[in-house]
C-alpha cells in the first residue's frame, strides 16, 4: 500500500486535525472532535444546516462547512456513518433557536444514527427536519427512488438548502427547497479502479484492467454492468444517457452539472469527460447554466468519475448563485 | 436449577471483546464481499475500547454490558454501532440490580436486546442481516427451557441455532442495508452482521456456561 498513513486506525482523527489546521479561517472544531463547525456558526435566527457521513469522501462532508454553506458536519469513520452522538452534537452547534435541517445521504447507518440523534435533540427542544439524498440512478429503479443512495447530488442539496437558510427561510421552507434540489438531481458513477481502506490493507472489490464498472457506488458498491473500457467520449455519452433517461426534462430546462473525480483520476480526464458531457446535454435540448469540475466528492483513491445533473428553476437558480465560502469553489 | 451470579461476571464481556478483536480480519473479509469491508475494523475498535475499560476490573455482567453498549453507541457509528449499542444496553438494563441470573432472566435479556434492535432497524428474518442469527437463537433458547432443558443445554441450543441462522444467510438475497443494493449478487456469501452476531452469542454462551452452578 503506497499511502500516507500513520496509524491506520487513526486515519480519520489525523485527517480532521490537518483539515482544521488548514482551514482555520473557515471552520473550527467542536468540543466533540468528530464535529466540524463553520467559524461563524451558529448564526442568530438562522436555520442551522447540518450533514454528516463517513470519511474517505473528502472534501465530501466537512469540506462544505462554511459561510452560506453547512453550519456543522458530523464526521464518521472511513466509509461508515458518524455516531448518533456526533450528529446530535452537530445539531447543537448549528442550532441558533430556529431549528436545524439535516441534509444527508440514504445509507442504513446514517438513517439509524440520525434517527437516534433527532430523539436526543428533541429532549433538549431542538427541532430537526431532514432531507435524505437519493440521487444515484443505478442504485435502484426510479419506481423505488426511496431506496437509491445519496451521492454527489448532496452537494447541490447542501448549497440550495444553505442558501435558503441564509436568506432567512424557515425550517419548513429550507426543508422543502432542499428536497426539491435533490428531487431534481440525478447522478451516475463509473469506476475504473478499486479503493483500499488503510486498516483493511487490500481492495474490497476488483475492477479488472481494461474494464469499467458502470453505476458503481461511492464505496465500491457494484454497478449495473461491467464492460470493456471505452473512450472518454463514449463513457461520457453513456453517463449523460443514464442520468437524463431517468429524468424527463422539458426542452430548454437549465441544468447545473457536476463532474467529480473519485479520488485517483487526474483532473484533466475530468475535463475530457466534461467536453462530451456538455455537448451531449446541449444536444438533448437542455441548457448548461453552471458547471463544476473537480474532486468534489471522492471515494479514497478509487479511479473513476461521477456525473450529477440538477435541473434548475426560478427558485433554485438564484440560490445556486449565492456566494459561499467553504473549501471548494461553489 | 442452574444460575450464575451477576456480580463479577463482567469478565464474560472482556473475553467476548477479545474474541471480536481476534476476528477483525475475518469479519472485514466477509463484509468486503458484499459490503465495504469495514465491519471487522469498526467492531474491533468498539470492542477494543470496551476491553481496555474492563481490563482487570471486577464488575458485574450488567455493568460490563452497559460499558460496551454505551461505547458502541457513542463511539462507533455505522450501522453496527447503534444496533449492537442498543442490544447491549438493553441487556444491561434487564440485568441491572439482579443478583442471580437464571434462564428466565437470560431469556428476558435476549428478548429486550432483540426488541431494542427492532426499534431502530426494520430488518426481518430472511433479509440477510444479524436478525437471521438472533431470532432463531432466541427462539431455540426459549424452546429448550420450555422443554425442561437445563440452562447450559439451552445455551448450547442457542449457539447452535445462531450458527445455523448465520449459515442460512449464504442462501439469502440481502433486502436491507448496503448489501441489498446488490440484489441477486449478494447470494452465496455470509452476512457479516449475522456472522458477528453468532460469534457474540456463542461467546456469551461459553462464558455463562463456565459460571453456572446448581442453585
Amino acid at each position: 500500500m503506497q499511502r500516507f498513513v500513520n496509524n491506520p486506525d487513526l486515519v480519520v482523527e489525523d485527517t480532521v486535525k490537518g483539515f482544521v489546521k488548514a482551514h482555520s479561517d473557515i471552520v473550527r472544531l467542536a468540543e466533540n472532535p468528530r464535529v466540524v463547525v463553520a467559524k461563524n456558526a451558529p448564526i442568530n435566527g438562522k436555520v442551522g444546516i447540518v450533514t454528516g457521513g463517513g470519511s474517505g469522501h473528502e472534501p465530501g462532508f466537512m469540506g462544505y462547512t462554511g459561510k452560506n454553506m453547512l453550519d456543522a458536519v458530523a464526521v464518521g469513520e472511513l466509509f461508515s456513518s458518524p455516531t448518533a452522538k456526533s450528529f446530535h452534537d452537530a445539531f447543537r452547534e448549528a442550532n441558533a433557536g430556529a431549528g436545524v435541517v439535516c441534509l444527508y445521504g440514504n445509507y442504513a447507518g446514517d438513517n439509524m444514527n440520525v434517527k437516534m440523534a433527532i430523539k436526543l435533540a428533541a429532549k433538549e427542544g431542538i427541532e430537526v427536519a431532514t432531507v435524505v439524498a437519493n440521487d444515484d440512478v443505478c442504485s435502484a429503479p426510479l419506481s423505488e427512488r426511496e431506496k437509491r443512495r445519496g451521492v454527489a447530488g448532496e452537494i447541490f442539496m447542501w448549497k440550495i438548502g444553505s442558501a435558503k437558510a441564509t436568506q432567512g427561510g424557515t425550517l419548513e421552507e429550507v426543508r422543502v427547497v432542499a428536497q426539491k434540489a435533490i428531487d431534481n438531481c440525478r447522478s451516475i458513477g463509473v469506476g475504473l479502479g478499486p479503493c483500499t481502506l488503510p486498516a483493511v490493507g487490500h481492495p474490497n472489490f476488483q475492477i479488472e484492467p481494461g474494464t469499467m464498472e458502470v453505476g458503481i457506488g461511492h464505496h465500491g458498491e457494484p454497478g449495473v454492468r461491467v464492460e470493456p473500457l471505452k473512450t472518454a467520449e463514449e463513457v461520457a455519452r453513456d453517463m449523460v444517457k443514464i442520468v437524463l433517461d431517468d429524468h424527463d426534462l422539458p426542452s430548454g430546462t437549465e441544468v447545473a452539472v457536476l463532474v467529480s473525480g473519485l479520488g485517483a483520476t487526474p483532473l484533466n480526464e475530468l475535463y475530457i469527460l466534461n467536453d462530451t458531457i456538455e455537448t451531449e446535454i446541449t444536444k438533448r435540448g437542455l441548457k448548461v447554466y453552471r458547471t463544476y469540475v473537480g474532486n468534489y466528492f471522492t471515494s479514497l483513491e478509487m479511479v473513476g468519475a461521477t456525473l450529477t445533473v440538477m435541473a434548475l428553476d426560478d427558485e433554485t437558480k438564484p440560490l445556486l448563485d449565492l456566494e459561499t465560502r467553504c473549501t471548494m469553489l461553489l | 436449577m442452574q444460575t450464575f451470579n451477576n456480580a463479577s461476571a463482567g469478565d464474560i464481556v472482556f473475553s467476548l471483546a477479545e474474541r471480536i478483536i481476534e476476528n477483525r480480519a475475518y469479519l472485514s473479509e466477509i463484509d468486503g464481499k458484499i459490503g465495504d469491508g469495514d465491519h471487522g475494523v469498526n467492531m474491533a475498535k468498539g470492542f477494543g475500547m470496551a476491553a481496555e475499560r474492563l481490563k482487570g476490573k471486577d464488575v458485574s455482567l450488567a455493568k460490563a454490558f452497559d460499558t460496551l453498549g454505551t461505547l458502541l453507541m457513542t463511539e462507533i457509528g455505522g450501522s453496527m454501532g447503534p444496533l449492537y449499542g442498543v442490544m447491549f444496553t438493553e441487556f444491561a438494563e434487564t440485568l441491572e440490580g439482579k443478583d442471580v441470573i437464571d434462564a428466565a432472566l437470560f431469556s428476558k435479556m435476549l428478548r429486550a436486546g432483540l426488541s431494542g434492535i427492532q426499534s431502530i432497524g426494520s430488518a426481518k428474518v430472511g433479509d440477510k442481516t444479524l436478525i437471521d442469527a438472533f431470532v432463531p437463537a432466541t427462539e431455540a433458547f426459549d424452546e429448550a427451557t420450555a422443554g425442561g432443558k437445563p440452562f447450559a443445554e439451552a445455551l448450547a441450543a442457542m449457539t447452535d441455532a445462531a450458527e445455523k441462522g448465520r449459515d442460512s444467510t449464504i442462501d439469502l438475497v440481502a433486502r436491507i442495508g448496503r448489501a441489498s443494493r446488490l440484489g441477486e449478487r449478494s447470494l452465496g456469501v455470509l452476512d457479516a452482521g449475522a456472522t458477528s452476531c453468532a460469534l457474540i452469542l456463542k461467546q456469551i454462551a461459553t462464558g455463562v456456561s463456565g459460571k453456572l452452578q446448581a442453585a
